[in-house]
């Protein structure tokens, strides 16, 4: 076991990381005061490569690793965790299915624009009455011989407003229950897509999540994505990727926020002395880099598992279960910590700890984490 | 007719708090995180718009150091540089400028021709910005330094650069081959790209060593070769503030800068 990262996630991390000082961390604070999702960040992530790193280069990947994919969005998070969700939603839920589901031409057709940023890509699987519980399902595809024509829903999307290109989940055959679900590729021209409402949510401010409205949306044939009926297994394995994914996005908010409270600490005195001087303020902070550090380790873990093509579901689910739970628990120390400083919009971790709250909600809830865990535990 | 470029760059502490060899006089470089230095990665960025108006344009960067100065190579490859040479050999440690322009020199020799040599202005660890002018001289090329507005005409031969002085520009015309100086004032690098990264890491960085750079190890490089010894390192005392003396004509303003001497017993 060799817990060295490579000389290309070294360079990864310190080339992010100097970006997301240098781009990220100044319009943080802003973009998430106003809403707005960061173009001008995508545009500059786009040309220098974040939106297709563990992706071979033929399809204009960056032809990297899963573990120097997790590091970017572990990077970009500790300074915003929207941003960090950005790259995470278009990587690990658009691009991945199309490159481990898609047929050759639907990868050379798809994967050039999105790998480089050209056009960013969100997935569609939740429903107003289907999040985890995928059964759910109330988007229908029908099969129109020459056409699929798609009707229903989609809440929650990451992305949404911004992407151009979107693996949606819908029932195929009712009767057949998770074998009655499929895949399919969907650009946001398609006749009869739209955006509908945005959401305006707690956290992660400067991230679109928007709804998607199909109203007799004409697929092609040829866009089914993976075979018919295959869309519950897309959607879960492109799950257990996207796990990591998020479960990164908690790391990064965890290590930014603990980050922050270190400065903090040695610079403010309190009764005579610095904060950092006291130590059951230092104990706390003790506790809260060893579940930091125990995060990384697990997300690492997952992501090695990954590039070394080994099952890695549940090693995921336990990486993303505890790092969101860790943000939230560090990033509410942070602001603690901070006093009424932090409880401020003139100190970053109130919005860190808003931001970490999704962290333990959205794809696969801890308590559906847990289901996984579980199952691994005990049998299905 | 495709450009070559060869930029000098130089691998330097991330710090000020960088301790002193109490025997050599020389940088103690273990532990401190290392860079690329600052005026080099603007030279380097030059070099990079220049493939980027013309991409045929051919980059090499040239660096002396320890083996870990590849680390620096692969970042500049990951910028987009083309190639990257290791000058590297225990003979050539302790080298003064004079020492490290003959080995870089030499290096320089084997890459081969060159339409523009360009290093940064200096160092921010030695800071003597002696080393690309001693290239130029060396090499017998013209040389601009302070370089902070870059321009080359479509024939790929003329060049202007706006050249600064601490109270102005001078504009100087230059033709290839000629050695340039970068100023921070010139650009803003560029950040490495994801996948260039992946390239640079696994492309083979030549190290050339005493031997193949030709160099005579006991008169033209090294420390017992170099003409200059550092005797003390230390951080000079901040200079006082100056005084601005008021005064309506220029010869109001001198009465009152002779009395300031004069009280001040300076005459």
């Amino acid at each position: 076991m060799n817990f060295q990262l490579t000389k290309e996630q070294e360079f990864v991390r310190k080339m992010v990381r100097e970006f997301a000082t240098n781009e990220v961390e100044p319009i943080a604070a802003d973009i998430d005061k106003e809403h707005r999702f960061p173009e001008e960040n995508v545009k500059k992530m786009a040309e220098l490569g974040f939106f297709g790193i563990p992706f071979p280069k033929e399809y204009g990947g960056a032809g990297g690793d899963n573990l120097s994919y997790a590091i970017t969005v572990e990077e970009l998070s500790r300074q915003c965790g929207s941003t960090g969700v950005i790259v995470s939603a278009h990587t690990s839920l658009c691009c991945w299915p199309i490159f481990g589901w898609g047929t050759e031409e639907q990868k050379q057709k798809y994967l050039p624009d999105l790998l480089s940023g050209r056009k960013l890509g969100a997935f569609g699987l939740t429903e107003p009455n289907a999040g985890t519980d995928s059964k759910g399902q109330q988007t229908r595809a029908e099969d129109k011989g020459d056409h699929w024509l798609i009707n229903g829903s989609k809440i929650f999307i990451t992305n949404g407003g911004y992407a151009e290109t979107f693996v949606v989940i819908a029932v195929t055959d009712k009767t057949k229950g998770n074998k009655g679900i499929s895949a399919f590729i969907v650009e946001k021209d398609f006749e009869g897509f739209s955006v509908g409402k945005i959401e305006d949510k707690m956290g992660i401010c400067a991230s679109s999540t928007a709804e998607l409205v199909f109203q007799n949306m004409k697929v092609p044939k040829e866009n089914l994505l993976g075979g018919l009926g295959d869309g519950f297994k897309v959607a879960m394995s492109t799950l257990d990727g996207g796990r990591i994914g998020i479960g990164v996005q908690a790391l990064g908010i965890a290590q930014g926020a603990f980050d922050v409270t270190v400065d903090y600490m040695k610079a403010r005195k309190q009764f005579g002395k610095r904060l950092a001087d006291m130590d059951a303020l230092r104990f706390e902070m003790a506790a809260l880099a060893t579940k930091i550090e125990a995060s990384r380790l697990l997300l690492y873990q997952a992501a090695s598992l990954k590039d070394a093509h080994l099952p890695y579901g549940k090693q995921s689910a336990m990486a993303k279960y505890f790092a969101s739970e860790t943000a939230m628990e560090v990033t509410t120390k942070a602001v603690q910590f901070h006093g009424g400083y932090g409880y401020t919009r003139d100190y970053p971790v109130e919005r860190m700890m808003r931001d970490a709250k999704i962290t333990e909600i959205y794809e696969g809830t801890t308590e559906a984490q847990k289901l996984v865990i579980s199952g691994a535990v005990f049998g299905k | 007719m495709a450009l070559k470029i060869i930029v000098c760059a130089k691998q330097v502490p991330d710090t000020n708090e960088i301790k002193i060899d109490p025997i050599k006089k020389t940088l103690i470089r273990e532990g401190v995180p290392s860079i690329l230095n600052h005026d080099d990665a603007n030279a380097l960025e030059e070099a990079l718009k220049i493939k980027d108006k013309w991409p045929d344009t051919h980059i090499t960067v040239v660096t002396m150091g320890p083996p870990q100065a590849k680390d620096m190579l692969i970042e500049c490859l990951a910028m987009g540089a083309d190639e990257g040479v290791l000058a590297s050999d225990r003979a050539l440690g302790g080298s003064d400028t004079w020492a490290t322009s003959n080995a870089i020199g030499a290096a320089i020799k084997k890459v081969g021709d060159f339409d523009i040599l360009f290093a940064g202005r200096q160092a921010i660890d030695g800071d003597t910005a002696q080393v690309g002018p001693q290239l130029a001289e060396k090499l017998g090329i013209p040389q601009v330094t302070y370089v902070q507005e870059f321009e080359i005409a479509d024939n790929k031969t003329d060049i202007t650069v706006k050249r600064a002085l601490e109270d102005g520009y001078e504009l100087i015309k230059i033709k290839t081959p000629c050695m340039l100086t970068a100023i921070k004032e010139l650009n803003t690098p560029r950040y490495m790209s994801i996948s260039g990264i992946f390239d640079a890491v696994k492309k083979d960085i030549p190290t050339f060593n005493a031997e193949f750079l030709g160099v005579d190890v006991d008169h033209e490089v090294g420390l017992e070769a170099s003409p200059t010894n550092v005797f003390r390192s230390f951080t000079p005392a901040p200079k006082g503030k100056g005084e601005m003396l008021e005064g309506d004509t220029e010869k109001e303003q001198v009465d009152k800068l002779l009395v300031g001497l004069k009280t001040k017993h300076v005459i």
